[in-house]
């Protein structure tokens, strides 16, 4: 299968800080991969590097052929890499239908004049792109709340709808960061099963960051781990539970022993 | 019966503290001659009344909730009486400190530095019955007072609006008699101007009639039958009902300036005038969320560029005309807009709001500028600039010039309503609430802060070209940052995205006190009390923006699944 995304020895510092250090991974077309690391690892620090929000010092990302360190995030996403937040950020004042509306940013082509003259093109894009606002509603289950302000939905609609913005583009590759934080087991689930189904139904690659084991080891085809901005593991999600370098990461040294023979069964 | 003591102290003396100020810095006085029911009641008591109203409000609004209706009747004098307490130290600082220095040789004179404590305010604030009756006399009407406001909040529903209306009503065509006088003559109502008004004030009986007037259409709820008929007619005749409203709207705006008199018509051209600035700033600020305190700059270039071109002073350039130049001008803001934009891209928030204030700033330097006066006159401005000539009419009067701001004002809201609902007003949107967020949504930010700047300078620019021909000359010192920060308050005030909000915004500060000339010296004044007492109560402007429902309005079809 082909390689979507490859990144090579990216490495990004801030001042003395080196959050990223020479971090390399691959993702094939269609996969579900994660990124997981004790807090402040540089998890979103690299996702950043990826969507071009920061510019990564020093290696190579490589984006369906096109080098695109050093891109702007506008850029970027118009190539087909598209995110979510770990702090949801919808444009809380918008409605939910204009959220996704914006997300179909990259695809709407009419220039600021042809929307004064309303001209027929004007008025054909504008309304395929309410009806497939409206699609991309009713996909992610939020059918009927498209007129309510961002900021009044509850909590996991919030989420959907941040997921559903961010395909409204047509990405090829989908960053979700902590897609499940502030869930319950139950909702943890229906998340994991929905991300299963738009990499089945519209074939967007996934990568995420996670710290919810039971999702991770659940949904990924390949994990990596992350630690003080360094790779220190890879591999499938059984690999990754008996490696005990990521063990030592998460739990310290002391306790990397005992731990062994209690982890795998929550893993499912 | 055990009161809450402090809370009515405290309000109490708040509202005394109002009518204090307003005293003090001479607001009472200045308008006591102004009557607005004859011989009765003056502005300049209404001002003091202030007070003890507010006192009666703050209190039964308070009480309300844990007492009797009575005891917060009860609770709200004793705060009236409380009110009065800082109006008497008043009197007495002016005993003491004026009025017992008058005609001596003294070294510091305090009515030096305190110019408005006059014996004329004494004699206003005892009723001009001396102190031993004065006082109390000012004591019992400032708990009457303060009765009254309490009725504000206390009385029922029904009754409460009434009341209300039936007082607004009073004091409006008091306020206004002249202009209402004046419009009463244009149709021919001399006579029942006659009745109402006697020496330019209401009388007190039509005063008495006016207030039962509106107090009855508001208690029997005249407009709720209207309303009822109106929701009960079939579809068809609300639709020709709609027709006909339009229709007399729109006549009503063309025959405006014309039935009330040519002052008014002036003033009715400033509101139009802000109304197109308001709906360019709207753009910059209440779209893309790009604070801009320096947007008369753009307002300065298209004056300059209708003065430059049409003038047939030595200043000026070509033989063009007034129409000829108004796109040009237009243009001209545009790029002024990208000009200027384009250093201030990289700033957000309060940096961004420093810089354009230094940009309106420099532009108005320039303007003054000994450098660029060959060819704008530095302080000296551009004369002799043509009024505006409509198929042989020259457009020199007030009422002609209403239409060009009229239709320029209806033209930007049209623009302004096609752009908020296509994709570039969702991209403004988008980045008024996360510059990062709508980035990553693959929204190139230069280029559409560049638009949000260069469209909204473009409008300012054309209301600019339009104020340089009505006013035949400019001055830089008419460029002053005055008008960036008016612009920027009205749509505050009538709700910031809103286009009905900078009509009523525009009508609000800027027509209002056309109408209350005398208030000039306050003008500034009442302006920040109204932003004030805005952001405390109604944050969101009079008329907020409303979000526009897509989903459900749509065309209910069924939905295909998602493609892939």
């Amino acid at each position: 299968m082909t390689i979507i995304l490859k990144v090579d020895k990216v490495t990004k510092r801030f001042g003395g800080l080196v959050a990223v250090n020479s971090f390399s991974f691959e993702i094939k077309e269609g996969a579900i991969d994660s990124i997981i690391g004790p807090n402040g690892a540089g998890k979103t620090t690299l996702f950043n590097c990826i969507t071009g929000f920061y510019k990564a010092d020093e290696g190579e990302i490589i984006f369906n052929d096109h080098h695109i360190r050093g891109f702007s995030p506008d850029r970027v996403t118009n190539l087909g890499i598209s995110r979510t937040y770990q702090n949801i950020r919808l444009f809380a004042n918008m409605t939910a239908i204009e959220n996704i509306l914006v997300g179909q940013h990259p695809h709407l082509k009419t220039l600021w004049i042809e929307a004064i003259l309303k001209n027929g093109r004007f008025k054909k894009e504008e309304a395929e792109a309410l009806k497939e606002a409206r699609r991309l509603l009713h996909y992610v289950g939020l059918s009927g709340l498209g007129d309510h302000l961002a900021r009044n939905l509850p909590y996991g609609a919030q989420r959907r709808l941040e997921i559903a913005r961010a395909i409204a583009s047509k990405p090829k590759l989908l960053l979700l960061d902590e897609p499940t934080a502030g869930m319950n087991p139950n909702e943890s689930a229906e998340m994991m099963h929905f991300i299963r189904n738009l990499r089945d139904e519209l074939g967007i690659s996934v990568l995420l960051i996670e710290h919810d084991m039971r999702v991770v080891m659940g949904i990924s085809e390949n994990i990596s781990v992350m630690d003080f901005g360094q790779k220190i593991a890879e591999g499938t999600p059984k690999e990754i539970q008996r490696n005990p370098r990521v063990i030592e990461a998460y739990l310290g040294r002391g306790a990397a022993a005992g731990f062994e023979t209690q982890t795998p069964a929550s893993a499912g | 019966m055990n009161l809450n003591w402090r809370l009515i102290i405290k309000n109490g003396l708040l509202g005394g503290i109002i009518a204090f100020y307003l005293s003090a810095i001479g607001m009472a006085e200045t308008f006591s001659q102004r009557y607005l029911i004859s011989t009765f009641l003056s502005t300049g008591q209404l001002f003091v009344a202030v007070g003890g109203v507010t006192a009666g409000i703050l209190t039964a609004r308070a009480l309300k909730e844990d007492y009797k209706k009575s005891t917060a009747y009860i609770g709200s004098l004793l705060a009236g009486v409380f009110s009065s307490l800082p109006l008497i130290l008043l009197i007495f600082l002016i005993q003491v400190l004026v009025i017992q220095q008058t005609g001596q040789e003294v070294i510091f004179r305090w009515r030096d530095m305190f110019v408005n404590f006059s014996p004329g305010l004494v004699a206003m604030l005892t009723f001009g019955q001396g102190l031993g009756l004065g006082i109390p006399l000012l004591i019992l009407a400032s708990a009457l007072l303060a009765g009254l406001g309490a009725t504000f909040i206390l009385f029922p529903d029904r009754l409460r609006l009434a009341w209300l209306n039936g007082l607004i009503w009073m004091l409006g065509i008091g306020i206004f008699s002249e202009n209402v006088t004046q419009i009463l003559g244009q149709f021919g109502g001399r006579g029942l101007a006659r009745f109402l008004f006697q020496q330019r004030t209401l009388n007190p009986i039509a005063a008495i009639l006016i207030f039962a007037g509106a107090f009855a259409i508001a208690y029997f709820r005249v407009h709720k039958t209207v309303q009822n008929r109106w929701t009960g007619m079939p579809a068809r005749q609300q639709k020709r009902g709609r027709t006909i409203g339009l229709v007399l709207g729109i006549l009503l705006l063309i025959s405006l300036p014309w039935m009330v008199g040519q002052f008014l018509s002036q003033a009715l051209f400033m509101v139009g005038l802000y109304v197109m600035m308001g709906l360019g700033l709207n753009i910059v600020v209440g779209y893309a969320g790009l604070l801009d305190l320096g947007y008369v700059a753009f307002f300065a270039v298209g004056a300059y560029t209708m003065g430059i071109l049409t003038s047939t002073g030595p200043l000026g350039q070509s033989d063009l005309s007034f129409w000829a130049v108004l796109p040009i001008a237009v243009l001209v803001g545009l790029a002024w807009g990208v000009f200027l934009g384009f250093p201030v891209l990289r700033m957000r928030g309060d940096y961004l709001a420093i810089v354009t204030l230094g940009f309106g700033e420099i532009i108005r330097i320039l303007a003054t500028s000994d450098w660029l006066a060959p060819f704008e006159g530095g302080p000296q401005g551009i004369l002799h600039i043509p009024n505006p000539n409509f198929f042989g009419i020259t457009m020199h009067q007030p009422q002609t010039m209403y239409y060009l701001v009229v239709a320029g004002s209806l033209l930007i809201a049209f623009v302004t309503i096609r752009l908020r609902e296509s994709r570039l007003g969702r991209q403004w949107m988008a980045m008024r609430e996360d510059e990062d967020v709508a980035e990553a949504m693959g929204i190139n930010l230069v280029q559409t802060k560049l638009l949000a700047f260069s469209i909204g300078a473009a409008f300012s620019a054309m209301a600019g070209a339009i104020f340089a021909a009505r006013l035949g000359n400019i001055f830089p010192h008419s460029f002053n940052l005055l008008i960036s920060i008016n612009a920027l308050a009205l749509i505050i005030v009538g709700g910031l995205g809103s286009i009905p909000g900078v009509i009523v915004g525009s009508l609000i500060l800027v027509g209002l006190p056309e109408l209350l000339r005398e208030f000039t010296e306050y003008r500034l004044l009442m302006y920040g009390l109204l932003l004030i007492v805005m952001m405390l109560f109604r944050p969101e402007g009079f008329l907020p923006e409303e979000t526009q429902k897509r989903e459900l309005h749509a065309d209910e079809e069924e939905l295909a699944p998602l493609e892939t």
